[in-house]
């Protein structure tokens, strides 16, 4: 059992937020690579999913639908691993349905990611990962203002897809990291072409070059881009461990490096 | 406790107080409290309201509770609360229903998950049921955080302005209106920063204070997620007649587990839903022809989903780069790419959705 006399994040190292203004572009599956990639690299990891209406996280990381148990320093996260290297919370394993929507408004979503954030019994971490929900809002204010309470995030990574859509809306998402005083640790451009496994023919199916674009646009680091795999989004669909699986492939080095680069940044700081 | 560990429950402030509230009901119907394993206790009240400046435990405006409770006192709306006044109906929704008389048909485009084409399917919905110039055709986009409308219609950089009727909306087509929060933001960069309350503000304007005028179509395009937005276009079209959503997913299980709420969250409110649209539904590579499913449908795609959940699948639409592309440059790849298979399948699901409104409005005359 975790002890933790000075608060529920006082053996945290590092907090960095997943961030997208845009839906769908992969900041859930970008969040579970990243936690893998840091845990092969020997990291311990948490994963707080404050995407309250659409938690993806424990189907990701397949840990089905454990209950949540409590211990004297408060919820106990649930571990991906037997040696509890990969620590998960999200209000997936706290609803009974999992078809059940989760239909509630602002201050309620607020109140309940203030608990996320100051309940859950973490105990020693290197990183945890912040996945949330697309959008500029209550959420995103609810993050930071209570880790405020506790620690202070080093920082945020923005997931974009090339095309001028999806950048539009990250965009206001680095406007949002800004007026917040949130650090932006770099952008991360993913579903950036699809390779044909029959014939190698690259196709740019949603456009190409937005995220370096988008980075050089607002001044900030660009991490790398990731490619549009059927192989991950398959892991991601079976909770699989795609860098396990497939080590050779050039998703698992495009996420390699740009986790290398991102443990860089944090360490550096 | 036996030979279980000590268990703290975990009652923070906030919860109880709802708790101890009448007008508590619980998120599922059979969820049960399981104190002895700790699980924690998630309330939710139907369709609350909790002002900007109320109290940190206010029990909602509309709640049994509302000005009586403890956490009312020193609220500067208690007195308000206390009267009854707030448990009326919000006089707007009165207001938007006469307004929105003269609108014949109201869509709603809606995903429990993010970037699977939902402002896609309503820009091209609208220009598919504008081509025909005898309707009259509008397009709201209520995703205040991230409004792509203004982008993909063409419209980037244009103006709302404001006459004796209203709003004016900004027109594509002398038959074709749009109306977005896109067009109130003075610079791409500018990040709409709002928690829930002035969201729904927004919203209700765009419905009361628009001059929309007489419309045969008005399609309503949503953010990602089962919150605030959609609960206040649910709440504001509640004394209009709102034709039903169409849904859209992407194949994979990831989507479908949040579309599977999103339907939940349209029985709960009695929408009806018109069908699901599957996008993304495999890619066929323009040189070898052979087909990917990037996006794979490991628990059977919207096909088993429908035919689960007994809805129309109005129809799969395939990855094609250039609708990408159309979007970005602000055109309909209908008009773009009107031969591609991805364009001749949208005709389909818009005929599909033509004939449900159609069907709608026959039944309407027959019954009324």
């Amino acid at each position: 059992m975790e002890q933790n006399h000075d608060g529920s994040l006082a053996h945290v190292r590092h907090i960095v937020l997943v961030l997208s203004g845009k839906g769908g572009v992969g900041k859930s599956t970008i969040t579970s690579e990243l936690a893998l990639a840091l845990r092969h690299a020997g990291k311990k990891v948490g994963i707080l999913d404050v995407d309250l209406c659409g938690p993806s996280i424990p189907r990701m990381l397949s840990v089905g639908r454990p209950d949540v148990h409590q211990c004297d320093s408060g919820w106990v996260p649930v571990y991906a691993d037997a040696e509890k290297s990969l620590a998960l919370m999200s209000i997936g394993f706290l609803l009974e349905d999992p078809d059940e929507a989760v239909v509630w408004r602002g201050p309620k979503k607020t109140a309940m990611i203030g608990q996320f954030v100051s309940d859950v019994a973490w105990g020693e971490l290197d990183v945890l990962l912040v996945d949330t929900p697309p959008g500029t809002s209550d959420e995103h204010l609810a993050i930071l203002e209570n880790f405020k309470k506790h620690k202070q995030v080093d920082g945020a990574v923005l997931v974009t897809t090339p095309q001028a859509i999806s950048t539009g809306d990250v965009r206001r998402e680095v406007t949002f990291c800004k007026k917040t005083g949130v650090r932006i640790l770099g952008i991360i451009e993913n579903m950036s072409g699809f390779v044909c496994p029959h014939c190698s023919e690259c196709s740019n199916i949603f456009s190409k070059g937005g995220g370096e674009e988008l980075a050089k646009l607002t001044g900030s680091v660009f991490l790398g881009s990731v490619p549009l795999d059927p192989k991950l989004s398959n892991c991601i669909e079976g909770g699989e461990d795609f860098l396990k699986s497939f080590p050779n492939s050039a998703t698992f080095t495009a996420i390699s490096r740009i986790t290398h680069t991102l443990l860089s940044s944090l360490q550096a700081a | 406790m036996g030979g279980h560990p000590q268990t703290r429950v975990p009652w923070d402030s906030t919860l109880k107080s709802w708790i101890s509230g009448a007008n508590v009901t619980w998120i599922n119907d059979t969820r049960n409290l399981r104190r002895e394993k700790g699980t924690t206790l998630i309330v939710g009240h139907k369709m609350d309201d909790v002002p900007e400046n109320a109290n940190e435990h206010c029990p909602g405006t509309r709640s049994e509770q509302a000005g009586k409770s403890s956490s009312c006192q020193g609220c500067p709306n208690q007195k308000l609360c206390a009267s009854g006044a707030t448990k009326a109906p919000d006089p707007a929704i009165k207001e938007i229903g006469e307004k929105l008389s003269t609108v014949k048909h109201k869509i709603l485009v809606l995903s429990g998950k993010g970037g699977v084409g939902k402002s896609t399917f309503s820009a091209h919905l609208a220009h598919a049921l504008a081509s025909d110039i005898t309707n009259e055709v509008a397009l709201l986009d209520i995703d205040i955080c991230g409004p792509s409308i203004p982008r993909m219609m063409g419209l980037e950089g244009e103006q709302v302005h404001q006459s004796n009727s209203g709003w004016s909306p900004v027109y594509v087509d002398d038959n074709l209106a749009v109306m977005s929060i896109g067009f109130l933001l003075g610079s791409p960069d500018d990040a709409v920063i709002w928690r829930g309350p002035k969201k729904n503000g927004m919203i209700k304007q765009f419905l009361r204070d628009v001059d929309w005028g007489d419309l045969d179509y008005l399609i309503v395009d949503t953010p990602p997620g089962t919150s605030d937005e959609h609960l206040s276009i649910v709440q504001y079209l509640s004394s209009t007649h709102v034709d039903g959503a169409v849904i859209i997913t992407t194949p994979q299980e990831v989507s479908l587990q949040d579309v599977r709420k999103e339907i939940r969250f349209c029985q709960k409110v009695k929408l009806p839903i018109i069908g699901v649209v599957e996008n993304m539904s495999g890619f066929v590579c323009p040189k070898c022809k052979n087909t990917s499913q990037i996006f794979p449908p490991t628990s059977g795609g919207a096909e088993k989903m429908c035919s689960d959940l007994n809805l129309p699948l109005l129809g799969k639409v395939p990855l094609d780069p250039r609708i990408a592309r159309s979007c970005d440059e602000g055109r309909s790849f209908l008009n773009q790419i009107p031969d591609s298979p991805a364009a001749e399948v949208y005709q389909r699901i818009v005929q599909g959705v033509k004939d449900y409104c159609s069907k709608h409005t026959t039944d309407e005359e027959n019954t009324g």
